[in-house]
């Protein structure tokens, strides 16, 4: 039996060129109805530009070779018209972004009727009732989410459930879901890919799953297929797959999942930083100048202490306070209530922050793009945490302190004189933790570190964090969504939920056995790989 | 150089603005004809050899004046964008760090005052206090320029600020005056080159109106606006009186446009990136 003739998309041996650089090279899979199937790469492994091959919607330049069969009709050789009347219909597509994939100046039922106006000749009160219908199947309820809402009056989560309505409107044949939950919590992750996964079942419809997370991926797949610099390295039915994994990336890629860094270092019995009953109030101007003010309480009252030599992990859902609480402890915004003790020392002093504690501490933060300035060297970017210092390092001095920050995250002093862009997202992150090292400051807090890297970048990361911890006897404060990556690397967890702290202890206890019904349905929803396949 | 051929437009531009600039120049060293001799007999001589753009009613030669008037054109608008730029952007970086605070609503809503005024009506009043020169065109205009460059600086500035490089240059214990002159201000110097070149050919636009109705530069400094006011009654008989000030003013202020237009294309990296 040829698959190709009972599949609904079949693509083979998919070359794509643009501007004559080769992009992917002989691209081979299948879908068949009712079927998921999960395509897995790192950054720059050609997944999403996969998917827009299927609806040709390329950057200008671009050039295919091979076939795209979707249910018989071959997508290479249709007219620009004729692909239009294909795209929605046929075919939905659902992004990665619900903050931009909705036109925040449309309501949603307006939104969702548009498909529906482009592909069929039918009414607008037609057109509504049917995006009712479709709403209703993406589990956006009339009776609780009127078509008049707007996106701006929608979660995060309850847009990503209108992106996907406006896909399924029309009951399309494949959908194509480009990293659909990456931009998500935890818990609606889960809700999302639950839903992804029932239209699937009852539709008949094939989903081509694109992911970065091998977990979700894991939890969804009927099929897989790995991808590698523009190349299939492996593919099959997932469960036969993932337990013989053949090819040395996809192992890489899997152990790089389940990684976890060894780490060797003494906790001290000292506290290192103590936070008592923090309060910090933010006062909104809503109506005018003269009018009311609201008030707003991002945390509530959280005490703890982190130990010399500890790595504390604090875990929470977008929202959830742990952005105040971070800038807080670094002295930037100043709080209503409770104190921060650094060393017995406290963080703020007559409304200023104390230089003599704030050079003790560093922060490195989540986006590798976004935290250096585009117009500077790498020797200024890195040297920028000397302003704390009363008679920071100069010449031959400042060369030395360059070169050993560099080279202990391994880079080389060379590097020096680059620009940031010369750089790719896991060395811009070691350069960012340069930055916090040259101080050679006692705690550094990783806000959300490592959430934006590539899985295999993210193991390394994790090791060199690991291996800097026991040479410089540094504390971590660990601040993330996801809970794999604090578990493998902190001692004890903290989770937080709307401002306060919710539970507390020992990181395997309370991932093995959470107590707050928060934590347990935290852990519940995180995506976890198969048993025992790592 | 290749900067140069990124943009279809900025090649244009600059060979337009730098003809203008190279007449201005020239002008200061060598005219063909003295623009401040009087020579009734060759007076609106159609374009000739002698005289490539004729000559006007009192028989001086187009060419030379067109030349001065550059430089006077050039002049107040080139001080009067400095002007605004030099008040402007920091009263615009002053604004985005101190964002929602005092000292961001008294700038802005100075800023609104300001551009309640039509830049004519400001010149009056300034005429009406000093009297007409150039210098005072140059004030005029240059305040008028003020909240532009603060209202766009504020802009970018606000959206630089949400950066995570400059929380990092807060971790680092830097002020917000260190973080708006380090960070922010080169990382919207090309906005600010950007809106230099058209803030410049609206200068010479309004250097040109404000000369047209007597306000600007005065006889016998030549100046385009008011070689149109005075041709405006002879234009059924000697239309070249006319046609060329318009001209120049017209080229003029398209080079400076092309020029703004392809910077931008140039500078900024996002539009770079889409054309390549």
């Amino acid at each position: 039996m040829s698959r190709s003739e009972t599949g609904l998309l079949s693509i083979q041996d998919l070359s794509l060129s643009i501007h004559g650089l080769p992009i992917l090279k002989n691209v081979s899979m299948d879908v068949a109805p009712g079927r998921i199937l999960g395509v897995i790469g790192e950054s720059g492994s050609g997944k999403s530009i996969t998917a827009f091959s299927v609806l040709q919607l390329l950057p200008g330049g671009a050039s295919c070779t091979g076939s795209i069969t979707l249910s018989g009709k071959d997508i290479l050789s249709l007219s620009e018209a004729e692909l239009c009347g294909l795209r929605g219909r046929d075919v939905g597509m659902v992004f990665q972004e619900p903050m931009t994939a909705l036109n925040p100046l449309k309501t949603i039922g307006d939104q969702v009727a548009e498909t529906i106006l482009i592909h069929e000749r039918v009414s607008k009160a037609e057109a509504m009732v049917r995006a009712a219908d479709a709403l209703r199947r993406a589990e956006l309820p009339q009776e609780r989410f009127p078509l008049s809402r707007y996106p701006h009056e929608l979660s995060g989560g309850q847009r990503q459930r209108v992106v996907i309505a406006m896909a399924i409107a029309l009951r399309p044949k494949l959908l194509i879901a480009d990293e659909p939950t990456t931009a998500l919590d935890v818990t609606t992750q889960a809700q999302i890919l639950d839903l992804l996964k029932r239209l699937v079942a009852e539709g008949g419809m094939g989903l081509v799953l694109i992911s970065h997370d091998l977990a979700v991926v894991a939890d969804l797949a009927d099929d897989l297929v790995i991808m590698r610099q523009g190349e299939v390295v492996e593919s099959g039915p997932a469960k036969a797959l993932f337990g013989n994994l053949q090819h040395p990336y996809s192992r890489a890629l899997l152990e790089a999942s389940a990684h976890v860094p060894e780490r060797r270092q003494e906790v001290l019995d000292l506290p290192l930083l103590q936070v008592r009953e923090v309060v910090r109030d933010y006062t909104g101007h809503t109506h005018g100048w003269w009018g009311k003010t609201t008030q707003f309480r991002a945390v509530d009252g959280v005490s703890f202490e982190i130990r010399k030599g500890e790595s504390l992990g604090l875990v929470g859902e977008s929202g959830c306070g742990k952005s105040t609480l971070t800038r807080a402890i670094l002295g930037l915004e100043e709080v209503q209530g409770g104190e921060i003790l650094f060393d017995g020392l406290p963080v703020f002093t007559h409304h200023h922050a104390n230089q003599i504690v704030r050079r003790r501490m560093q922060v490195v933060f989540q986006d590798p793009y976004g935290s250096f300035n585009p117009r500077w060297k790498v020797d200024r970017l890195i040297t920028e945490p000397f302003h704390l210092l009363a008679n920071p390092p100069k010449g031959a001095e400042r060369d030395r302190a360059i070169a050993e920050a560099l080279e202990s995250v391994g880079l080389s002093a060379a590097d020096a004189q680059k620009y940031i862009h010369e750089f790719s997202g896991g060395q811009r992150q070691r350069i960012a933790i340069a930055r916090a090292l040259i101080i050679k400051p006692d705690l550094i807090i990783l806000d959300e570190a490592v959430s934006a890297l590539d899985v295999s970048v993210r193991a390394q990361v994790l090791d060199l964090l690991a291996d800097l911890a026991g040479r410089f006897g540094l504390t971590y404060l660990f601040i993330s969504h996801d809970l794999s990556v604090v578990r493998s690397i902190t001692d004890r967890v903290l989770v937080m939920k709307s401002g306060k702290i919710v539970e507390e202890g020992p990181t395997n206890t309370v991932f093995d056995r959470p107590s707050h019904p928060y934590t347990q349905q935290l852990v519940a929803a995180a995506p976890v790989l198969p048993a025992g396949i790592a | 150089m290749s900067l140069l051929f990124h943009s279809r437009t900025l090649l244009p531009g600059a060979v337009l603005t730098l003809l203008f600039t190279a007449a201005a120049l020239i002008s200061l060293v060598w005219v063909p004809y003295d623009t401040t001799v009087v020579d009734i007999a060759n007076r609106m001589k159609p374009p000739s050899w002698l005289h490539p753009f004729g000559t006007d009613q009192f028989g001086r030669d187009i060419l030379s004046m067109i030349m001065v008037g550059a430089r006077t054109s050039i002049a107040v608008a080139l001080v009067a964008v400095g002007i605004g730029m030099a008040v402007g952007v920091p009263l615009g970086l002053a604004a985005a760090a101190r964002k929602g605070g005092l000292m961001d609503e008294i700038i802005m809503r100075a800023n609104d005052l300001v551009f309640a005024f039509p830049s004519l009506l400001i010149a009056v009043m300034i005429t009406a206090v000093f009297g007409a020169s150039a210098l005072n065109a140059i004030i005029a205009i240059g305040i008028f320029n003020i909240p532009v460059f603060a209202r766009l600086t504020r802009g970018a500035a606000l959206s630089l600020w949400n950066r995570e490089y400059i929380l990092a240059a807060r971790v680092a214990g830097k002020g917000s005056a260190r973080i708006s002159l380090e960070h922010i201000l080169p990382n919207v110097a090309n906005l600010l080159i950007v809106q230099g070149t058209i803030q410049f050919s609206l200068g010479i636009l309004a250097e040109a109106g404000l000369s047209y109705v007597g306000l600007g530069a005065q006889p016998p400094t030549a100046s385009w606006g008011r070689m149109l006011a005075d041709s405006q009654t002879m234009i059924s008989l000697a239309p070249h009186l006319a046609l060329f000030p318009g001209l120049a003013i017209l080229l003029t202020v398209l080079g400076l446009n092309l020029l703004g237009d392809g910077l931008r294309d140039s500078l900024d990296p996002k539009l770079r990136r889409a054309r390549t």
